[in-house]
């Protein structure tokens, strides 16, 4: 008994460390946001401002351009997801269920995209995008941001159809159901939370992308949210609140998708990840 | 591929031979897309990129673009901050991956038994990974800095500094920084797959081991450590990878510097392409690290196959 009291208050003790340290930094980050302007750096270091106001956030949400980055960065981030979603999950269907020639081929041209630094695409992409039309585009970020997140989505879709035991879809196929039914009808029921979870994971990447939404995309009108964090820093001063305020509203669909997602993702990694 | 329309008709009239053909070009129509996508996107630009690293590319200067040949590779070879780079990636790659590792592993552990409250913990934990890198970079900046951030002082009436001054701004201690943050933001990505590993080992394995007598860390040890070995294995290889190339936190936090004792071979690219504009010498320096990632690559897959044909 006396070890079981012992082994849970060592538990809740690790818990509560672990929140503490994965929650404070975004308690600093929203202190700093609600803080008026003079008491920034007088009152830096206080755990919290002696007034807080919320003129970082009206400024932010009717001065600026940020509701059209926020929009852009939701149509990008979303369409990109759904996108991400689909083909890798055909992708990931084929590649668990089925040997094929150039499949070690395909798998390693998979692992080799994740090998080297993507600043080293930047000027080859926009040579290759400009004459598309595809910079200053929010189509052009779809592509790009789909490309970079195909193969490890891929990965993961792969692992969670590994882990549907194949027989299930034969079985509907010997009943008369061609691939397709049997995919529509019992695959694809189960492997709903994984594709959640894939869809999260490409929605953050894409959310929090910089360097090649700035590097396509030099007009306001085709820029993301956090490129718009950017523009607050000019060549002569850095409004941190502001900044700070528009870091906060940017955090918000992130952490909404992600809190929604996060328990299919534990659950659709579940069954697939220990067969590797 | 050609023939890839055809598959999903289920027409009796079809031969055999045409449906054969069509089953044959299945996979390969389900896995085109992404394969087109990456070759277009990815792979095209990468030669290319590849292919500056044999010429002279400077984005501002019009007669730049001629062929250099292994010049670049030369002026690499000499660069004296390439090898600080070179030591840099080590230490920012080996520390933060092994301990988001760690930290990771640990968090999962306890998140792998029920208790009252865990959903919401679980929810609280996770979330630094849903923060865009340049807000976590800046935020942790923040943190760091004597004026407007809490940590120097604690960490000086915690006797851990002798002064209050900001760490991100002495050569010394600099890259503590941005490595504070990458563990930070990273915890949640260890965490989540060592969970779903952990969830997926039968239960009754345990219960076995406890009735043979097994302690908790002979249990640990035994079952838990083997069975999450082989997706530990991926997991930590990928990661590598990827924080080896990875170059926000430090570009956001310290720009490299002070006095380029930040600066890693990812961050060097960045500072070399985006401030000097030579994309050619940049892309010789990603030559070089990408072909170093692969060499390590291949030694973690080939020590994984090692690992797991001696389990079975």
């Amino acid at each position: 008994m006396r070890r079981r009291i012992l082994y849970w208050s060592w538990h809740y003790l690790l818990i509560s460390l672990y929140v503490l340290f994965a929650v404070f930094p975004l308690y600093w980050l929203t202190k700093v946001a609600l803080t008026p302007n003079d008491l920034l750096y007088s009152e830096g270091i206080r755990l919290w401002p002696s007034r807080t106001s919320l003129e970082h956030f009206r400024f932010v949400l009717t001065h600026s351009d940020f509701p059209l980055f926020f929009r852009n960065s939701l149509i990008v981030s979303c369409t990109t997801a759904v996108a991400v979603t689909l083909i890798a999950g055909a992708c990931g269907y084929g590649l668990s269920r089925f040997r094929f020639r150039g499949k070690p081929v395909l798998v390693a041209l998979m692992l080799i995209t994740q090998m080297f630094p993507l600043v080293m695409l930047v000027a080859p992409m926009f040579r290759l995008l400009a004459p598309l039309g595809l910079t200053n585009s929010l189509t052009g970020l779809v592509i790009v941001y789909s490309a970079f997140n195909a193969p490890f989505a891929t990965f993961l879709m792969q692992s969670f159809f590994d882990a549907i035991p194949k027989e299930l879809e034969e079985a509907a196929m010997i009943d008369g159901a061609t691939r397709f039914g049997a995919f529509r009808r019992i695959i694809l029921p189960l492997t709903l939370p994984g594709m959640a979870a894939t869809g999260g994971f490409v929605f953050t990447a894409a959310w929090s992308e910089l360097l090649f939404a700035l590097m396509l995309n030099s007009s306001p009108q085709a820029s993301t949210f956090p490129v718009g964090l950017l523009s607050f820093v000019s060549k002569f001063s850095v409004d941190f609140g502001q900044m700070m305020a528009a870091g906060v509203l940017a955090l918000i669909p992130a952490c909404v998708f992600f809190l929604l997602i996060q328990r299919y993702l534990v659950r659709g990694l579940t069954a697939g990840a220990v067969k590797g | 591929m050609g023939v890839g329309h055809d598959q999903g008709e289920t027409e009796p009239e079809v031969t055999a031979a045409r449906r054969r053909i069509a089953n044959g070009a299945e996979p390969y129509v389900y896995t085109a897309p992404v394969l087109i996508l990456i070759i277009a996107v990815l792979l095209v630009p990468l030669s290319v990129g590849l292919s500056y690293a044999f010429r002279d590319i400077q984005l501002l200067d019009p007669y730049s673009g001629g062929f250099v040949g292994f010049d670049h590779f030369r002026e690499l070879k000499a660069d004296p901050s390439i090898r600080a780079a070179l030591r840099n990636t080590l230490i920012w790659t080996g520390v933060s991956v092994t301990l988001q590792f760690i930290f990771g592993l640990i968090l999962a552990l306890l998140l792998n038994r029920e208790f009252p409250g865990r959903r919401l913990v679980q929810a609280l934990v996770f979330v630094p990974w849903a923060v865009p890198t340049f807000l976590v970079g800046l935020d942790w900046a923040w943190l760091f800095n004597p004026v407007v951030g809490p940590l120097p002082g604690w960490m000086f009436a915690l006797k851990m500094t002798r002064d209050t001054n900001n760490l991100l701004a002495d050569p010394g201690t600099a890259l503590i920084g941005p490595i504070v943050a990458a563990i930070w933001w990273g915890i949640p990505f260890f965490a989540i797959t060592s969970l779903a590993a952990l969830q997926s080992i039968p239960k009754d394995l345990y219960e076995a081991a406890s009735i043979d007598g097994a302690g908790t860390f002979r249990q640990f040890r035994s079952i838990t450590l083997p069975l999450l070995a082989p997706t530990i294995a991926i997991t930590i290889l990928l990661r590598t990878v990827w924080v080896a190339n990875f170059a926000d936190l430090i570009v956001v936090m310290t720009n490299g510097g002070p006095a380029d004792s930040t600066q890693t071979v990812a961050s060097y690219i960045f500072t070399v392409a985006f401030r000097r504009l030579d994309f050619g010498y940049a892309s010789s320096i990603a030559a070089v690290l990408l072909a170093l990632l692969l060499v390590y690559a291949l030694a973690i897959l080939s020590l994984r196959r090692l690992f797991v044909q001696r389990q079975w």
